[in-house]
């Protein structure tokens, strides 16, 4: 937890984003005798090595079940784990660590909220509303669970830069409109959306909010009580912390209405055949053994991200995307797929009638990550017309080597289908 | 030849370029459309089978270099050919795509350039594609086949 207390006195934060680089391991490695230059973060980032040493030092040391056992390895195992839940409230500033429930990732928690949340509350003829923009798991989910309730699932449009159309949002949302679900920063455009006018029209109709957030936490300083949404998703490994943990934060008074969303151990109070009582928050929805190396590295990650300046981060990776935006738009046939006004690092495009699979290997072979194809992100490439797109994808320790070394394989690319 | 021109060889690079018999057949006997979930990959195949041969084959679609090339070769050497010879045909590409050992068969011709894909495993599927389509129209009452 220092590194919260740094944030928040007045120790000077780190600017120099560049001198991080070297912090994360692999990206210090030859791909076909090439430098790697990765720019698939929007899939999933690069640990640095103070999470992999939190992470093993807990497996080496301090491995136990937690909030069960009497011993030493327990107790240091449950405050590890305790510990970072509350570093998790403070990095997005929840008013209380028991809003604060660990899980999978982003689509679990979405399916926690929509289970829990919409099979009690959702009637025939209630509305949910989503976006064009959003992943599989902020449509899927809603989609299952309208079947079963009734309700029905209205999408918001968005238009040719890919923002969301506001004034059909105004129009869609109704008394009828119960959940709007909503993602922060789409993750095959890259827009930011404008969340809190959403927020706060959906409430001035009585409409709950959930954000996804699974593309924002490693770009932004997210404070859920200023943005004042009722849900927020997000995973772990977006944000240099392992695959397996995320994070679902919703308002106390919420959670504790809603019933659980799935049965076993922990989330428990008193079991008999008659009746069960639930745990109180968080656990009533921590079900079972949870991922508990994971949510250190989740908190590692964050006391991480604490000591650097999220300006500073932001600055960085709009320096790069206009760098490579320019680039990438002198190329013949390029056009690039999402052009908001606000975005974060991800660019997503299209060169010619190539097929963004050609690309994507073509620029493998030059030790360039990105990634193809439609982004888990169907109803976008539908709009724009394209079966798929490459997509670049920037986290604060790329620079512009990475950038010339992409551009550099988009050329290769070019002669070879010249 | 450095790697990558090894994958995107000149016959794989025409083929996609101006690929042949490509189009719909009217009077199809079977049409088998063929996904690859992954890259978005899709396309159609259409057969006109008679007295045990095939005596029309087309495709249409969209998809990337390689699955289209394949393809394309694919309905050009299938064309005219009987049912049986397809479906060994389909063995030793198979054979072709995924063997360690190197597997060369001698009859191939054009074929032998999808070879390249075996040095990258993700893109075995898009060079398998059509060819599952394929076994699918001449074996199966599925009209949907899958490389996932
Ligand atoms: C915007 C967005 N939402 C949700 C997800 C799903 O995240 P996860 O697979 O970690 O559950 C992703 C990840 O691809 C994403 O980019």
């Amino acid at each position: 937890m220092n590194a919260i207390t740094a944030s928040q006195s007045n120790i000077k934060l780190i600017s120099d984003v560049a001198s991080l680089r070297a912090d994360i391991p692999a990206l210090h490695q030859k791909i076909w005798g090439k430098p790697l230059a990765y720019l698939d973060n929007a899939a999933s980032s690069q640990r640095p090595q103070f999470v992999i040493d939190a992470v093993s030092n807990h497996e080496k040391r301090n491995h136990a079940n937690i909030h069960r056992g009497v011993h030493k390895l327990s107790q240091r195992a449950t405050n590890a784990y305790e510990g970072a839940r509350e570093k998790v409230r403070a990095f997005i500033n929840a008013g209380n660590s028991r809003e604060i429930i660990f899980t999978r990732g982003t689509t679990e928690s979405i399916n926690l909220v929509a289970h829990s949340l919409g099979l009690s509350q959702l009637k025939s003829g209630d509305e949910v509303l989503i976006s064009w923009m959003e992943h599989h798991s902020n449509i899927v989910p809603w989609q299952l669970i309208c079947e079963r309730t009734g309700a029905n699932l209205r999408t918001i449009p968005i238009t040719d830069r890919g923002e969301l159309d506001l004034e059909a949002f105004n129009q869609l949302l109704s008394e009828r409109t119960k959940i709007v679900a909503i993602v922060h920063v789409s993750n095959a455009l890259g827009t930011i959306n404008p969340v809190k006018e959403i927020i706060d029209k959906a409430h001035s109709k009585g409409a709950m909010v959930l954000l996804d957030g699974a593309q924002a936490v490693a770009h932004m300083r997210i404070d859920v009580q200023e943005l004042d949404c009722d849900f927020y998703a997000f995973s772990g490994h977006k944000m240099f912390a392992p695959t397996g943990i995320g994070v679902l934060y919703g308002k106390k008074v919420l959670l504790e209405d809603m019933p659980p969303y799935q049965g076993g151990g922990e989330m428990i109070l008193t079991v008999t055949f008659k009746k069960t009582t639930y745990n109180t928050l968080p656990y009533k929805f921590e079900a079972g053994t949870p991922h508990i190396s994971g949510a250190i590295g989740l908190g590692a990650a964050i006391d991480y991200l604490s000591r650097i300046d999220f300006n500073a981060i932001a600055k960085h990776e709009r320096d790069l995307l206009e760098y490579a935006t320019s680039q990438l738009s002198d190329l013949p046939g390029s056009r690039i797929i999402g052009n908001a006004h606000k975005k974060t690092g991800v660019l997503s495009f299209i060169l010619g009638d190539i097929h963004a699979h050609d690309i994507g290997t073509i620029l493998d072979q030059e030790g360039v990550a990105v990634r193809t194809g439609h982004h888990c992100t169907m109803p976008i490439m539908e709009f724009f017309s394209v079966p798929a797109t490459a997509r670049a994808s920037f986290a604060f320790y790329n620079n512009r080597n990475d950038v010339d070394q992409f551009i550099g394989g988009l050329r290769t690319t070019l002669e070879i289908f010249s | 030849m450095n790697e990558i021109q090894e994958l995107y060889r000149e016959v794989i690079l025409d083929h996609n370029r101006h690929p042949r018999n490509f189009g719909e057949i009217e009077d199809a006997d079977r049409v088998v459309e063929g996904i690859n979930p992954l890259c978005g990959d899709r396309i159609t195949l259409y057969l006109r089978l008679n007295k045990g041969n095939v005596e029309d084959i087309t495709f249409n679609g969209t998809g990337c270099a390689i699955s289209v090339a394949s393809s394309s070769l694919m309905t050009d050497k299938v064309k005219g050919t009987s049912v049986s010879d397809s479906l060994d045909l389909f063995d030793k590409i198979h054979r072709l795509l995924t063997d360690e050992n190197d597997y060369q068969a001698e009859d191939l011709d054009k074929l032998a350039a999808l070879s390249g894909v075996r040095q990258y495993p993700t893109r075995v599927k898009c060079a398998s594609l059509a060819w599952h389509a394929l076994k699918t129209a001449l074996t199966g009452s599925e009209t949907n086949t899958s490389t996932e």
